[in-house]
């Protein structure tokens, strides 16, 4: 099912409503509440009402956490508004807790006197003791720095679907869109979007489709009608300034494994998905599997290791062998990496970083995979990395990651992370259909053929598909002669190969844009030099600080290796180079080691992604230095 | 009347390559070579459409020594990189060559999914019983007290029986030879070609370096008789130099023990016919070690069922037939999705 709306450029007419550039809402409650749901659906509403905007699902670490219980809060953060919005924002104006647990966990987010939607009807004794809560917090006057809306939105809920005869367990479940009418009035959303998802969602069951409908349009006159803080007439945010054409929210995710799709037809391949599952990397999985109708084949292996040596297996018999993992995932496909290194053959290794060492924090973020990535081999083995920095920005590194591999005979890791996949964000939807393929072509002339034939310019070994007649060969992961490609144990060969195998590499940089500055001067004080899902973040932080007049220049890398052959001389027109990462300070020691420059990092690991404001303060503290 | 001229049938010496095979003298895995360049000569193979994947060791050499396609691979991977092969070209015809430390130790979990999904490959795991590659350490086949040098005083851990490990694991095709069968293993091959699904044999290679003679006690000329049982589908499990032994159920177990025809009153009548397709015989001929009851050798079991390719390739159809589309631009258009308009 497709349903288009349209953003309508319209000057609000609810006049007395409070205008604010942006504002951050977090969606808090028990697992069973339905939060992802509500979230996804305001996102939505959101779009369609013209705003910039980012979302972040923050969901509990336990499948089937405990009612009522802390580590059972399962959460949702948009951020919005009329210009630049390239996160999901550091605090919220507003948290909706559907319990105890979730104001618990989630009030250190909350700004001072921002405002918070509760749910009194499950504020039990119970409910407050398993949150940890000796008294009631909405009676004892702790939460006097907020504005507090402490509605009975259980009673209420119950209330307003009372005709539809459903029992009181499924009436209760209706909560998430009483409550969603009510935000839906506060920020003067459209309530038309909702209700025809709902009534698609529950074709088979109109009574449930009338009930949350009712439900949805209770909550909204209630906001309306009563005086639910003082003097208080609801938000209006401006409408952003958004490209024409046609928009969907996209996940990280969902994006690469676009992506790659696209990315195979565009090289008329056959795509060969081998995986095992991990979190965060599962999702992509999940989504090729549904698209077998395009050219997909996925594998669910035995392990890592299988999941890569069946994509070296799809490559070598005339396929796009993609696998992709997580950091534990991929530090087992080292030898297999290696082996496509050795032989040549195009390979796709998506890594969706998450924190480590070891099980480390599955569903938190991090980007400390670049030295595994880069240099986490035996022997000299360079590979081509690439790095997103966006949920939409997946789709085209998963092109680009193709291309490359393809072009190149290479193996090309794509670095993405728990943040970006798990991330959505409006995106302008492509058309595949007029992007530039670029076809492979494999080997077909038999006349002095040999599999380590390569081209001149690229260096490409020529890739001959078995099922041919007169292109039979053998290869393997042992040395190969570079004149003949059979078995070689040569001194002089080995050093030649290795020469030719790093050249080919570098000279990827050849073939990938020059580096660009992303915003502020070309040349100046300092250059903050970022990578990958910190690029919402360092982006805001840099347009903040340039509007209060600070010279700061934001370089963004994608090429993580090779890196941009300007890269260098860029660097050196900086008085400092300071690189904010979530790891202990990885790029910095690779723009260190490359370019002799005394770059500075900026480095956290908590698993929470970077705050605009942190950066913003750890960029003037290196500034006033 | 244009008669096209059928192309010369190839010879087992149209499947060997230019490379020097680089084995010790004497090794057994060379008359396992001419049996697979024979075997695949008798069934016709396409050079083109032909492929020896192989992982790391002695054995593993294999696919250099073949003018067919040919993958070495690395070590205990071979079966993950000849299904990737098989999933994406179920038209390739792939053999699998391994020893028994890369099937069996670090390629073990491998080999049990290859087996277990049913992927249409031969696999021929060249059992010597000792790591040969690397200078002669025990193999998890092995036996008990196995003196190496990393077991100067004897090895502790019991042998898996390959044969075994592959029925545990699923196995719809086993068959077992010997390096020195140079009439029969050509046919035992050529049954695991002809077999749709993955065709496991296991083949006893002496390692004339590190492990000479392990399997003397039943090949030895002098106890080949009595000590080795060779199947046939249909046909009563007879052995011995003048077919004076036989094999029956035993009372009251479920295991196969050896009479002796023409005593206490026994005939051919009361031996055992063999069944390929029964697959508790299969375990029960598994069993049998040479000591006190003869080692199998030829079809151990046979009995077909669908490959993993044709099940993924049931799966593609389906989801073809049931996808609202094909086209990507469709997709990325489904769901939500709305219009800004020029401003
Ligand atoms: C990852 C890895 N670990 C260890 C080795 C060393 N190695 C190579 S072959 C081999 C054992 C080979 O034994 P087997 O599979 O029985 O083959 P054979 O040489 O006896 O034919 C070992 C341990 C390797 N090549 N790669
Ligand atoms: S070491 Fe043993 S198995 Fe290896 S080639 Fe020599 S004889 Fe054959
Ligand atoms: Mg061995």
């Amino acid at each position: 099912m497709s349903t288009i709306s349209t953003v309508k450029k319209e000057v609000p007419v609810d006049a007395p409503r409070a205008e604010l550039e942006s504002a951050v809402v977090r969606f808090a409650g028990d697992s069973g509440d339905g939060m992802q749901l509500t979230g996804g659906q305001f996102t939505l509403a959101t779009a369609l009402a013209g705003n910039d905007l980012a979302t972040f699902p923050d969901f509990p670490a336990e499948i089937r956490a405990p009612a009522g219980t802390t580590f059972g809060v399962s959460s949702f953060q948009i951020n919005f508004g009329s210009h630049g919005i390239k996160t999901s924002g550091d605090s919220f104006d507003l948290l909706v807790a559907m319990n105890p647990a979730a104001l618990k966990v989630e009030l250190k987010g909350l700004k001072q006197s921002g405002i918070i939607l509760a749910d009194t009807g499950s504020f039990s004794d119970r409910n407050l003791r398993k949150a940890g809560y000796d008294g009631n917090p909405l009676e004892d006057g702790s939460l006097d720095a907020y504005r507090v809306i402490a509605l009975d939105i259980s009673q209420l809920t119950l209330d307003s679907v009372k005709e539809h005869g459903l029992s009181n367990k499924e009436a209760l479940r209706c909560k998430n869109l009483w409550t969603l009418g009510f935000i839906y009035w506060m920020f003067g959303r459209k309530r038309k979007a909702t209700t025809d998802w709902l009534e698609t969602k529950f074709a088979k069951r109109p009574e449930l489709a009338a009930a949350n409908v009712a439900a949805l349009n209770a909550g909204h006159a209630v906001a309306e009608t009563s005086e639910i803080l003082d003097g208080f007439q609801g938000f209006a945010i401006p409408q952003a300034t958004i490209s024409p054409g046609q928009y969907r929210a996209v996940t990280g995710a969902e994006a690469m494994a676009w992506g790659l799709t696209a990315g195979c037809q565009l090289a008329e391949l056959q795509m060969v998905f081998c995986s095992y599952p991990i979190t965060p990397a599962s999702s992509v999985l999940h989504t090729l599997s549904t698209m077998a109708a395009f050219g997909v084949t996925t594998f669910q292996a035995e392990d890592e290791i299988a999941a890569a040596c069946a994509a070296i297996g799809a490559s070598y018999a005339g396929g796009m062998g993609i696998t992709s993992s997580s950091g534990p995932g991929v530090a087992l496909k080292g030898e297999a990496l290696g082996l496509a290194i050795s032989t040549e053959l195009p390979l796709v290794v998506l890594n969706s970083q998450r924190a480590g060492p070891s099980t480390g924090m599955p569903t938190k973020t991090e980007q400390s995979d670049l030295y595994q990535s880069v240099y986490g081999r035996n022997a000299d083995s360079p590979v081509c990395v690439l790095a997103a920095r966006s949920p939409a920005d997946c789709f085209d590194v998963g092109i680009e990651a193709v291309r490359i591999a393809t072009k190149f005979m290479t193996p090309v890791i794509v670095l993405t992370d728990g943040y970006i996949g798990n991330a959505a964000e409006p995106w302008l939807i492509p058309d595949v259909a007029e992007m530039r393929k670029f076809p492979v072509n494999f080997e077909a002339e038999t006349e002095d053929f040999h599999p380590f034939k390569r081209d001149p310019e690229t260096l490409a070994r020529s890739w001959a598909v078995p099922g041919v007649a007169g292109l039979e060969h053998r290869i393997g992961g042992i040395e190969k002669d570079y004149d003949s490609g059979h078995i070689s144990y040569d001194p002089a060969n080995h050093q030649k190969m290795t020469d030719a195998r790093f050249a080919k590499i570098k000279g990827i940089a050849d073939d990938t844009p020059p580096q660009k500055v992303d915003n502020g001067p070309e040349i100046g004080k300092m250059a903050i030099v970022g990578w990958g899902s910190s690029y919402g973040p360092i982006s805001r932080a840099v347009d903040n600080l340039l509007a209060e007049g600070l010279e700061v220049s934001h370089i963004h890398i994608r090429n993580i290796w090779p890196l941009p052959k300007n890269l260098g001389g860029l660097l050196s027109g900086f008085d400092q180079v300071v690189v904010p990462e979530m790891n202990n300070g990885q790029m910095l020691t690779v723009l260190r080691s490359e370019y002799l420059v005394d770059a500075q990092g900026i480095n956290k690991v908590t698993g929470q992604p970077f705050t605009i404001a942190e950066l913003e303060e750890g960029v003037r503290a290196r500034l006033g230095g | 009347m244009n008669v096209v001229a059928k192309p010369e049938a190839l010879k087992p010496k149209d499947y060997a390559s230019d490379q020097e095979v680089r084995w010790c003298p004497g090794c057994g895995d060379y008359a396992i070579l001419r049996a697979v360049q024979k075997a695949l000569a008798d069934i016709g193979a396409k050079k083109e459409k032909t492929v020896f994947v192989s992982g790391i060791g002695c054995a593993a050499r294999f696919p250099y020594y073949l003018s067919t396609y040919g993958f070495h691979t690395i070590h205990g991977r071979a079966p993950s990189i000849a299904t990737g092969i098989k999933i994406t070209n179920p038209e390739l015809d792939v053999w699998i060559v391994s020893g028994d430390g890369d099937s069996l130790s670090i390629g073990g979990n491998h080999l049990l999914h290859l087996i277990r999904r049913n992927v249409d490959v031969q696999f021929l795991l060249f059992n010597n019983e000792i790591y040969g590659l690397t200078k002669g350490q025990y193999s998890p086949t092995s036996r008990a007290g196995t003196r190496s040098p990393s077991t100067p005083l004897g090895s502790v851990d019991k042998p898996i029986s390959p044969v075994a490990f592959a029925l545990g694991a699923g196995a719809r095709f086993i068959a077992r030879g010997i390096d020195s069968m140079q009439k029969k293993l050509p046919d035992v091959f050529a049954r695991a070609h002809a077999h749709k699904g993955a065709s496991f044999v296991e083949i006893y290679q002496n390692c004339i370096v590190y492990n000479d003679g392990v399997f003397s006690n039943f090949t030895e000329k002098d106890v080949v008789a009595n000590r080795q049982i060779h199947l046939e589908h249909g046909k009563p499990m007879i052995f011995g130099a003048e077919n004076q032994f036989g094999l029956r159920v035993a009372d009251g177990k479920l295991a196969l023990e050896v009479v002796s025809i023409g005593e206490d009153g026994i005939t051919e009548d009361d031996i055992v016919v063999h069944d390929e397709t029964d697959r508790i015989m299969a375990h029960m001929l598994a069993e049998m070690q040479g000591a006190d009851r003869p080692v199998a050798i030829g079809v151990l079991y046979c009995d077909p069922m669908a490959s993993y390719e044709e099940g993924m390739q049931g799966l593609q159809a389906r989801a073809e037939k049931q996808a609202m589309t094909h086209d990507l631009n469709e997709l990325l258009r489904r769901g939500h999705t709305w219009t800004v308009e020029d401003a």
